[in-house]
C-alpha cells in the first residue's frame, strides 16, 4: 500500500482549527444556559402554610441543626421544601437513547475505516 | 515487534513523533497515587452532596457504593491496558491503538474537558472558601471571589509549567493532609475519640427516601463525583520510571483509598447535616465536610477541614492541569490537533504549550458558569469515557489475547467487569437524563459535530501508520 503523505498545515489554518474547536466547546456548555434549557432547577410546589419547623416537616433534632447553621423557619423554607421534578416523556427518553446510539455507531464505524488504514500501513497488507 | 524502548530517558520513547526531547521519567507509584487520589479527593470535600439533593441521604450512600463498583471496574480495566500502553494521553493512546483514530480523538476530548471542567469547579470552590475565611475573620463586605479563582488557576499552571516532579510531590503532600483531615474528622465526631455528635436516625426520620427509588437512580449522576478522575493516573504513563508496576499499583491503591474516604465522608456529613441543606451544593453545603466541622464546635477541626478543603481543591486542580495538558499534548503530537501543541519544554521537559493554552479555557468556565453545570459537563465527559472503556478492553482482549502481549497486570473475571461497567454507565446516563437531559443531548450533539469535523477535515493532517507507536504485533483479524 502506498504510504499516505499528509499535507503540511499552515499556521493560519492551525489557528482556525483551534478557534473552531474552542467555539464549539464553549457553545456546547453555554448555549443551553443562555436558552434557559439547562434544567435541574428545583421549585417549591407545596409551600408551608405557617413558618414553623413542624410545618416544614422537621423534628426537634433537624430543627436544632438548622438553627445551628443560622437558619430560621422563614429563611429555610425554600431550601427545605424545594424539590426536583423527575417527570419525563417516553419520547424524550427514546430521543436520548437514539442520540447516544447514533453517536457510538458513528464513531465506531468511522474509527474502524481509519483503523484498517493505519494497520495496513503499519504492518503491510 | 518494533525495537522501541518505552522507558528511554532521552527520546520520547514512543516512536517516530519527531521530538528529540521527551517528557521526564521521574515518577514513582506514590506520585501515581497522589495524581489519582489528588484529583478525586476534592469530590469528597464538595460536589458529591448534590447526590443527596437528588434522592436523599440513603440514595447518596447507595450511589456511592454503586459508583464505587463502577470505578473499581474502571481501575481494573485501565490498569491492565495502561500497563502495556505506557504513553502520555492515557485512554486517548489506548483508543488510538485498539479502536481507531476517531474514537481516540473523542476520548482525548473527553479527558481534556472532564479535567478542565473539574479544574474550573475546583477554582470556584477555592474562591468560595476564601470568601468564607474572609467573613469568619471579620471581613464585613462580600468578598469578590474572582481574583482568587484566577490566582489559583494561574499559580497551578505555573507549577505545572515548571516541572512534573515538583508538581506531583506537592500533590502528594497536600493530598495526604486532606485525606488525614477526613480521618481526624471521622474519629472526632463519631465517638471514637471523645463524645460523638452523629444523629443519623433523628436526621433521617421522615426523609429516608424523599423521592422514592427514582431518587436513587437520579443520585447516580452525582455519585460519580465521589471518584471522578481516578482514571487520570494513566496520564503519567510516560513520566513514571516503571509503568508496568507503578501504574496498576498506584491506580488500585488509589481506588481503595477513595472507597474508604467516600464512605467516611457520607457517614460524617449525613450524621451531622440535615439532608435538604447537605443536598444543596449551591445555597446550602458548598463544602459539606467543612460545614460538618463547623457544627462540631471545635475550632481546631474548623481550621483543619478548612485547610483540608483548600488543599483538596488545589491538589485536584493541579492534577487536572497535569492530565488535561498531557491529553492535549498527545493529540497535538499526533497532529490530531495542530502540531504546535506537541512541543516539550527544552528545559523543564513539560508540555508547556498545552498547559498555557488550557488556562484561559478553564478561566472561561470557572468565571462564567454555575458550579453544578460545570460539574455536570465534567461528569458527562467522564461518563462518555467510561462507556468507551468496556468496548476498549473487549477489543483489546480480542485483538491481542493474553498470550500475545505481556501485561504488567491482568484484570480478573473478564468480561464481567466490562459488562458491569457498561450496565452502570447505562444507569448513569438515565440519571443524567432525569435532570440534565438537555445538556446531555447538547454535549453528544457537540461530539457528533466535532467527530464529523475530525473525520472529514482534521484527519487529513495525520500520518497513518506512524500513529501506531506501540511495539505490539499485528492485531488479530486485520
Amino acid at each position: 500500500m502506498a504510504r499516505y503523505q499528509p499535507p503540511k498545515q499552515g499556521k493560519t489554518s492551525q489557528l482556525i482549527d483551534v478557534v473552531v474547536l474552542v467555539v464549539m466547546t464553549i457553545g456546547a456548555l453555554f448555549v443551553p444556559l443562555w436558552l434557559n434549557m439547562a434544567g435541574a432547577a428545583k421549585s417549591v410546589t407545596n409551600p408551608a402554610t405557617e413558618a414553623t419547623w413542624e410545618a416544614l416537616g422537621q423534628n426537634a433534632a433537624q430543627a436544632a441543626k438548622y438553627e445551628a447553621l443560622g437558619y430560621t423557619p422563614e429563611t429555610a423554607h425554600d431550601l427545605i421544601l424545594a424539590r426536583f421534578d423527575y417527570g419525563f416523556s417516553g419520547m424524550a427518553l427514546l430521543t436520548m437513547v437514539a442520540v447516544i446510539l447514533l453517536y457510538y455507531f458513528l464513531i465506531l464505524r468511522f474509527s474502524e475505516v481509519e483503523y484498517r488504514e493505519v494497520i495496513s500501513e503499519k504492518f503491510g497488507e | 515487534m518494533a525495537d522501541v524502548d518505552i522507558t528511554s530517558q532521552t527520546m520520547d520513547g514512543m516512536g517516530p513523533h519527531g521530538t528529540k526531547v521527551g517528557l521526564l521519567r521521574v515518577l514513582g507509584p506514590a506520585h501515581v497515587w497522589a495524581l489519582g487520589v489528588g484529583i478525586v479527593l476534592v469530590g469528597e470535600y464538595m460536589g458529591w452532596n448534590f447526590a443527596v439533593g437528588k434522592g436523599g441521604a440513603y440514595a447518596a450512600l447507595i450511589a456511592c457504593w454503586f459508583a464505587g463498583i463502577l470505578y473499581s471496574c474502571v481501575a481494573m480495566i485501565d490498569s491492565e491496558v495502561t500497563s502495556t500502553v505506557a504513553s502520555a494521553g492515557g485512554q486517548y493512546t489506548q483508543a488510538k491503538h485498539i479502536i481507531g483514530p476517531l474514537m481516540a480523538f473523542n476520548v482525548g476530548l473527553y479527558l481534556v474537558f472532564a479535567y478542565t471542567m473539574l479544574e474550573a469547579a475546583n477554582a470556584i470552590t477555592a474562591g468560595y472558601l476564601f470568601s468564607v475565611v474572609a467573613s469568619m475573620t471579620g471581613h464585613a463586605a462580600e468578598l469578590d471571589q474572582r481574583p482568587f479563582i484566577i490566582l489559583v488557576i494561574m499559580f497551578l499552571a505555573w507549577l505545572n509549567y515548571r516541572g512534573v516532579l515538583a508538581t506531583l510531590t506537592f500533590n502528594l503532600v497536600i493530598t495526604a493532609v486532606a485525606f488525614c483531615a477526613i480521618i481526624v474528622l471521622f474519629l472526632s465526631t463519631s465517638g471514637v475519640l471523645g463524645g460523638g455528635i452523629m444523629e443519623h436516625a433523628a436526621l433521617f426520620e421522615g426523609h429516608e427516601l424523599p423521592y422514592g427509588w427514582i431518587g436513587v437512580l437520579a443520585a447516580m449522576h452525582f455519585g460519580l463525583w465521589y471518584y471522578l478522575g481516578i482514571e487520570g493516573t494513566t496520564q503519567a504513563a510516560e513520566e513514571v520510571r516503571s509503568p508496568a508496576r507503578a501504574l496498576p499499583f498506584g491506580t488500585l491503591a488509589g481506588i481503595m483509598t477513595l472507597l474508604i474516604a467516600a464512605t467516611l465522608t457520607w457517614y460524617v456529613c449525613s450524621g451531622i447535616l440535615p439532608w435538604e441543606y447537605l443536598g444543596d451544593g449551591v445555597d446550602g453545603a458548598v463544602a459539606p465536610l467543612f460545614d460538618a466541622a463547623r457544627l462540631s464546635g471545635s475550632t481546631a477541626l474548623v481550621w483543619l477541614l478548612g485547610f483540608g478543603t483548600l488543599f483538596a481543591t488545589l491538589a485536584s486542580a493541579n492534577g487536572c492541569i497535569n492530565d488535561a495538558s498531557r491529553a492535549w499534548f498527545a493529540m497535538g503530537r499526533d497532529k490530531y490537533l495542530p502540531g504546535w501543541f506537541g512541543a516539550v519544554h527544552p528545559r523543564y521537559r513539560t508540555p508547556y504549550r498545552a498547559i498555557v493554552f488550557l488556562v484561559p479555557i478553564a478561566l472561561i468556565f470557572a468565571l462564567g458558569a454555575p458550579l453544578d453545570q460545570v460539574i455536570t459537563f465534567s461528569i458527562l465527559s467522564g461518563l462518555l469515557g467510561y462507556t468507551f472503556m468496556p468496548l476498549n478492553i473487549i477489543m483489546f482482549r480480542r485483538k491481542w489475547p493474553l498470550e500475545t502481549i505481556k501485561r504488567g497486570y491482568e484484570h480478573p473475571f473478564h468480561p464481567i467487569p466490562a459488562i458491569t461497567l457498561l450496565t452502570l454507565c447505562g444507569v448513569t446516563f438515565f440519571a443524567v437524563f432525569l435532570g440534565y437531559g438537555t445538556q446531555l443531548v447538547a454535549m453528544i450533539g457537540f461530539y457528533i459535530v466535532v467527530s464529523l469535523w475530525f473525520h472529514f477535515w482534521r484527519y487529513r493532517f495525520v500520518n497513518r501508520g506512524a500513529q501506531f507507536t506501540m511495539p505490539w504485533p499485528k492485531p488479530r483479524g486485520y
